[in-house]
């Protein structure tokens, strides 16, 4: 079971290695542009944020939106191709339990979003100063949006059945969801209804703990957080067992 | 003799809900060189697919050397490799790290793996190509490697859809040939084939599938016993007359040179012979149509007229 696991999830790390042009790459140059325009461009008009400068408040929603994106982009199109080119059949010929090869596509997103969180990091360290102040808290969050957008991405993955299928819900459902979560400003700005309604959206949660883990200071309270958190990926994450060992759109 | 494969009652139904399988039995035994024929969309590889675990039955039980599939999944995906119609591998995935994620799957270590793959790639012929990503290999070559995959865990039971589909003559010969020592080892093979030369040269006990219904389980040589029919052509280098008599045999006049003779088992080749010298026809050139299997098949499975097998 160890060593199935072991191979699904190397297999899926050598995978993006692979083409690291189209997915650690990317990020970067984004990245890059983020800091250059918002921080330091608008940034200087903008002000102070939520009791930070501009430039670095927007740091942890840029390397949060970067994990989001590419934790999702890797589960949903590693199973959906496995599912294209059938060689998902290799997984369910071989006595694999379903648990393990779903942590094991799960553990892939989370290393993409891993690899892709540092590089960005990093990339993020080379333009502006910054410390963190809980990293425990950061990564946390970090660990748990990871699990929480991979597992969304593999249930993408189940239901799809064109490659447009797999585009549909980061293009019109994730990217509004990360940008009206607080990725760039802060909910205390918005009127109150707004601010309201951004409290059903749980990327809003995410970003929000993940500022606490950089700067100390947060609009909702840790425990809150959490607990959304956690029990979204449990939701998700009994959902996409139950597709899996049912073989929704693959066994039928 | 344990049975290696029973199947009771299976019905499969698929979304779309086209009946594939109606409820079919099958008992394959242990150490058994198996054909599973049947007509395109008979629904072979539908059972394949239920037995291996890649679909779900309607109903119907499958048990595979007495453990239940619907029960204990895993504990028959350890007994069984397949070797699959089509292909269903990673087309950029180089083709030894293909066997050694199979084996992966199946908890065999890398170290074991990796000498379990080389003994099989060199058995394949395809060592050479070891690095090289599966989309490069021809087509026989990619047959080939699905071979090497399904038995990089030493299963006991080894099903196979078309293996020889698209390989060509001579690594067909070299397949049998191991196919066979594998059996002779005593691992249990299950096969289906549109060349009925090659069921008709490995197994020894066959089944046909009809439109989703099996229409047919016994052994090779009953079946082929039940063949007492065979077409013949044969070929006078003299233009045939105009009128040829023939009482005791169905002739059929190809061109001017030729003649096609069913013959049933009350009339030998002899006698036609005969009747066609006494009438100054001397055939210098006698040459079968089909495999005597090929025929049978075609009647049972309803494709050509039924009463020519009375
Ligand atoms: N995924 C599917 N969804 C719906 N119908 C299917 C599916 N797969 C197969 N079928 C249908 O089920 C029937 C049996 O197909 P199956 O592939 O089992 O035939 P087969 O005996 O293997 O044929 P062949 O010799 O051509 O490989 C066919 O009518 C086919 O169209
Ligand atoms: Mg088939």
């Amino acid at each position: 079971m160890w060593i199935a696991y072991k191979t699904i999830i190397v297999k899926e790390i050598l995978r993006f290695s692979r083409i690291w042009v189209q997915t650690i790459f990317p990020p970067i140059i984004t990245t890059s542009l983020y800091l250059l325009i918002f921080g330091g461009l608008m940034g200087q008009r903008i002000g102070v944020m939520q009791g930070v400068d501009y430039l670095h408040f927007i740091i942890p929603g840029i390397i949060l939106m970067t994990v989001i994106q590419n934790s999702y982009a890797n589960t949903v199109s590693s199973f959906f191709l496995a599912k294209f080119n059938h060689s998902i059949e290799e997984l369910l010929v071989s006595p694999v339990p379903y648990w393990v090869i779903l942590l094991g596509y799960i553990s892939g997103g989370v290393a993409r979003g891993l690899a892709v969180g540092i590089s960005v990091l990093i990339t993020v360290y080379l333009f502006v100063d910054f410390e963190i102040n809980n990293f425990f808290i950061a990564f946390t969050t970090f660990l748990l949006t990871a699990i929480l957008f991979s597992l969304a991405g593999f249930i993408n993955a189940v239901f799809a059945q064109s490659f447009d299928d797999i585009t549909i819900v980061p293009t019109f459902i994730l990217m509004p969801m990360t940008y009206l979560g607080g990725m760039f400003y802060s909910v205390e700005i918005l009127p109150q209804f707004w601010q309201d309604v951004s409290k059903f959206n749980p990327i809003y949660y995410m970003v929000d703990s993940f500022r606490l883990g950089f700067f100390g200071t947060s609009t909702s309270d840790l425990l809150t957080s959490m607990s959304v958190l956690i029990v979204m990926i449990v939701i998700l994450a009994a959902l996409a067992f139950y597709l899996l060992k049912k073989g929704v759109n693959i066994k039928t | 003799m344990p049975v290696a494969l029973s199947i009771q009652n299976l019905t499969k139904t698929y979304s779309n809900n086209l009946v594939a399988l109606k409820g079919i039995n099958l008992n394959v035994e242990q150490g058994d060189f198996f054909a599973l024929l049947g007509s395109n969309g008979a629904g072979k590889t539908t059972a394949i697919g239920i037995i291996c675990g890649l679909l779900n039955k309607t109903s119907g039980s499958v048990e595979v050397l007495g453990i239940n599939q619907g029960d204990q999944a895993n504990e028959v995906k350890r007994l069984i490799g397949l070797m699959p119609q089509e292909f269903n591998f990673n087309p950029f995935e180089p083709i030894e790290e293909i066997l050694i994620n199979q084996a992966g799957y199946h908890g065999i270590t890398r170290t074991d793996a990796k000498k379990q793959a080389e003994i099989l790639l060199k058995k394949m012929q395809l060592w050479d190509k070891r690095s090289n990503i599966a989309k490069s290999l021809s087509g026989g070559m990619k047959r080939r490697l699905m071979l090497a995959r399904a038995l990089i865990h030493q299963p006991q039971i080894l099903i196979l859809d078309e293996p020889t589909a698209g390989v060509d003559v001579e690594i067909r010969r070299s397949m049998w040939a191991y196919l066979k020592e594998l059996n002779a080892n005593g691992m249990t093979i299950i096969l289906t084939t549109h060349y009925l030369e090659e069921a008709e040269s490995l197994c020894r006990n066959i089944a046909i599938l009809n439109e989703g219904a099996m229409i047919e389980q016994t052994s090779m040589k009953k079946l082929l016993s039940k063949a007492n029919q065979q077409v013949l052509i044969l070929e006078n280098s003299k233009k045939l007359p105009q009128e040829i008599t023939a009482n005791n045999f169905n002739y059929e006049r190809l061109d001017d040179y030729s003649l096609q003779v069913i013959l049933g088992s009350e009339v030998s080749i002899t006698e036609v012979l005969q009747v066609l010298s006494g009438q100054g026809i001397d055939i210098n050139h006698i040459r079968s149509t089909q495999n005597r299997l090929e025929t049978l098949f075609l009647c049972l499975t309803n494709k050509t007229n039924k009463k020519d097998f009375s």
